[in-house]
């Protein structure tokens, strides 16, 4: 396996995804190339952070629920029965 | 009637519902809901609306499209509710609905708009397959940074630097974390596409973050 191929398959290593032959693969070419096992921590970390970064309450600047809108939502009359 | 559809299905009534069964607590507020009990419209407004709000700005990063896009998400979800069979949570379901209410306004804001391809933020490679340069393992360094507002701020804009298909199904897969499944159908294309569209993203986020980082690490 060459790294560019490690470059395609890392999706779906990191999901669990790579049939067994493949894996095997994988993580000997990782045994053996430093390259790569610094892609893939960086590739995991790169989920992580784009996690992190929207888990925060700063992600969202105007945390704050607007009244208005509550009340626009439900000013909208949901349909009686048979309507 | 609003025409919320998903390609090829109707939103709110035939929407799937994958996700973990509702609780009973679900069930007496939907037994409500059906009823057309008002205050129990208003108890699942006040809770569920800053929560989808925050989908909302995520996808469509404009506040006003965002609140337009929550209103007609529980506009639908009304409409829609006594086809709600209560197969997963009520949450989950009002989630996928603004989730694909936001994505019929992303198509219709980028209708006819060029989007730029992320192939110069791909990994590259030497003839004989090896990468093209050193790899810096930065990883430990950004878990530390991301305590910093800052660097969350950071790392947002970078995804919002992705052009706009990419960026979607990023922030579908790792952000709103539906499976790959879900993507793709959210997205109308093959489970595949939808994970080569991720793989994708992510690899250009990480070249992203990797300007970044690698340039924090050696000064």
């Amino acid at each position: 396996m060459t790294c560019r191929e490690v470059a395609d398959f890392v999706g779906d290593y990191v999901s669990g995804d790579l049939p067994d032959a493949t894996r095997r693969r994988f993580d000997w070419h990782l045994v053996t190339c430093r390259n790569c096992r610094r892609y893939l921590a960086t590739y995991r970390a790169t989920i992580a952070a784009g996690r992190t970064a929207f888990a925060r309450p700063d992600a969202d600047a105007d945390g704050m629920v607007p009244e208005e809108l509550i009340r626009a939502i439900l000013a909208a009359q949901p349909p009686s029965p048979g309507a | 009637m609003i025409a919320v559809t998903m390609p090829g299905r109707p939103i709110g009534g035939a929407f799937p519902e994958t996700a973990q069964a509702g609780s009973s607590a679900d069930l007496a507020l939907l037994t409500s809901l059906r009823a057309r009990d008002p205050q129990a419209y208003e108890r699942l407004v006040r809770e569920q609306t800053g929560r989808l709000l925050s989908v909302a700005r995520r996808l469509l990063r404009n506040d006003d499209d965002a609140r337009d896009a929550v209103q007609e998400a529980f506009l639908s979800a009304f409409r829609a509710i006594d086809r709600f069979e209560g197969a997963s949570r009520l949450s989950t379901w009002l989630h996928r609905i603004v989730v694909n209410v936001c994505l019929m306004r992303l198509r219709s804001r980028n209708r006819g708009a060029a989007e730029e391809g992320l192939d110069d933020l791909l990994p590259s490679f030497s003839s004989n397959g090896h990468h093209a340069t050193a790899i810096t393992d930065w990883s430990q360094d950004a878990h530390a940074a991301l305590e910093q507002q800052e660097t969350r701020a950071l790392v947002r804009r970078a995804i919002d630097a992705l052009p706009e298909s990419y960026r979607t199904a990023l922030i579908l897969r790792d952000i709103e974390e539906l499976d790959t499944a879900e993507v793709a159908t959210m997205l109308g294309i093959t489970p595949n596409a939808a994970k080569v569209r991720v793989h994708r993203a992510r690899q250009a986020l990480r070249t992203l973050l990797d300007r970044e980082f690698r340039g924090a690490r050696s000064s």
